[in-house]
């Protein structure tokens, strides 16, 4: 039976790349713009099923979300720009561009080689700092999901960095393309018409589900697969639906530009905070042993999680839901923000007007 | 009694895998935009709902059950409304559905895929076509 399994799994894994390769020569090979962020967005959809495959549940989040969710809007409103169709270029010009690329793709493998085995225990990944998160994560931190405690815990410092880099790139996109300013030129709600009442209707319906939904991947967060970045995108996501569906001017009355910069920067600063509340009480940046002091962590009451057996571990459960907290409002914000400057973006021709 | 679930829900997952099938068969056969929009939404919805119900008698009743159901709601709200958008830009960019009897021309004299929007009426059935 077993062996049974593993060719199971075998076969799904290479019906999964197959499909892979064929999304990325048809990516390669179209000419629409269009269709190729379509298809992209189906390659992220399909490498977020074989990251389920491979047993890495919070990547296959992050893929599903960010690359076919978020990213595909994103790129479809920065076509609205461009002409939809790429130029056919010479072959002859292309020669010493796919030499490079050639060379590059058989480097890869070439290393791939060398990677070792799927799993592998005795791999330097494995053996030396993954084996003590495996082992130790369940007395210094106490939470079940061990990537929420690397992420949060161990690695807390290199997630404030990630967290600013998406910061980071909201205000890149906020300086390129602005706030939104073309928001003022949308037409009004009375003027669509009952034209899409049908796609209102379950917009209507949806985004408070999604909005539900998002918080679920938060709070469950450690848990269970999910997280701030997560929960961030499908929060984002239920905002840029509903720019979608009712236009940009209604979004932005519900959600201001000004109010989501600046939820952006809140964020940051809550987890830069957790940091600073822990040096104040005499532990290092991000050590959320020293989170609360003693007075304070024994005013909490044992049973708040429901298990009073269960070695206490309140700074560090409170640490993790607040820079969890802290990267949901940037995460989510930096996307809004994102999305009103492609949205919102005003073309050359109508800034006179 | 549960042996006999398994069977009976792997027979669903089978059955909706192939109606999902037959879908994009239908997607890439038919002639039109709207006829394609019909064959790809119904099979959808249609091969997701077995596909769900097999693996809900496959799971027996428990936490994961819920969770498909929810699914099986989610999708049962989005994915007609997709279509429904789908045909409705299609409608509002000039595609015109054809209309008439159609027959399978060979490829190399097909008549002019109705890739854009169509200047004059109705298309006329697939012989008059070039």
């Amino acid at each position: 039976m077993t062996g049974f399994a593993v060719e199971a799994n075998f076969a799904l894994n290479i019906a999964l790349l197959l499909m892979l390769l064929v999304c990325g020569v048809a990516i390669a090979r179209t000419r629409s713009l269009m269709a190729a962020i379509l298809l992209m967005s189906v390659y992220s959809l399909v490498s977020a099923v074989w990251l389920v495959v491979m047993d890495a549940a919070d990547v296959a989040f992050t893929e599903a979300v960010v690359g076919a969710g978020v990213s595909t809007i994103v790129l479809l409103g920065a076509t609205l720009l461009a002409r939809g169709q790429t130029e056919r270029h010479d072959w002859r010009t292309q020669i010493v561009p796919g030499i490079a690329a050639i060379g590059v793709g058989v480097l890869l493998v070439y290393a791939a080689t060398g990677l070792p085995g799927f799993g592998d225990a005795a791999s330097p990944a494995n053996a030396h700092v993954g084996r003590a998160y495996l082992e130790q994560t369940a007395q210094d931190i106490g939470v079940p999901n061990m990537v929420t405690a690397v992420l949060a815990s161990y690695r807390g410092f290199d997630t404030l960095g990630e967290a600013v880099v998406i910061f980071a790139a909201g205000i890149g996109v906020a300086l390129l393309l602005g706030f939104g300013p073309r928001a003022q030129l949308a037409p009004l709600p009375e003027d669509l018409g009952d034209h899409h009442v049908v796609l209102r209707v379950v917009a209507k319906l949806l985004i408070p589900l999604i909005v539900l939904y998002a918080f679920y991947v938060q709070f469950h967060g450690d848990i269970g697969a999910g997280g701030g970045f997560q929960a961030g995108v499908i929060l984002a996501v239920a905002v840029i639906l509903h720019a979608l569906v009712f236009g940009l001017r209604e979004t932005m009355a519900a959600v201001p530009a000004k109010a989501a910069r600046t939820i952006a920067a809140l964020g940051i600063l809550l987890y830069a905070g957790v940091g600073v509340v822990c040096i104040v009480n005499g532990g290092g940046f991000l050590d959320y042993d020293r989170l609360f002091s003693p007075r304070v962590e024994a005013m909490i009451p044992a049973n708040l999680l429901g298990d009073p057996g269960q070695a206490h571990h309140w700074g560090q459960h409170f640490g993790i839901f607040f820079i969890e907290l802290g990267v949901l409002l940037t995460v989510a914000a930096t996307m809004v923000t994102i999305f009103y400057g492609f949205a919102g973006r005003v073309l050359d021709g109508e800034a006179k007007r | 009694m549960h042996e006999a679930l398994v069977w009976i829900g792997g027979g669903l997952v089978i059955a909706g895998t192939l109606l999902s099938l037959l879908g994009a068969g239908g997607v890439l056969r038919f002639p039109d935009v709207y006829t394609r929009l019909h064959a790809a939404s119904l099979t959808d919805t249609g091969g997701a709902t077995l596909v769900l119900l097999g693996l809900g008698l496959v799971s027996g009743l428990q936490l994961d059950t819920v969770k498909l159901f929810f699914c099986w709601a989610f999708i049962m709200l989005t994915t007609p409304a997709a279509a429904n958008a789908l045909a409705n830009a299609a409608y509002g960019s000039g595609h015109k559905p054809r209309i008439g009897t159609f027959q399978i021309v060979p490829a190399d004299k097909n008549i002019p895929a109705d890739d854009g929007p169509a200047e004059d009426g109705p298309t006329g059935d697939g012989s008059s076509g070039k």
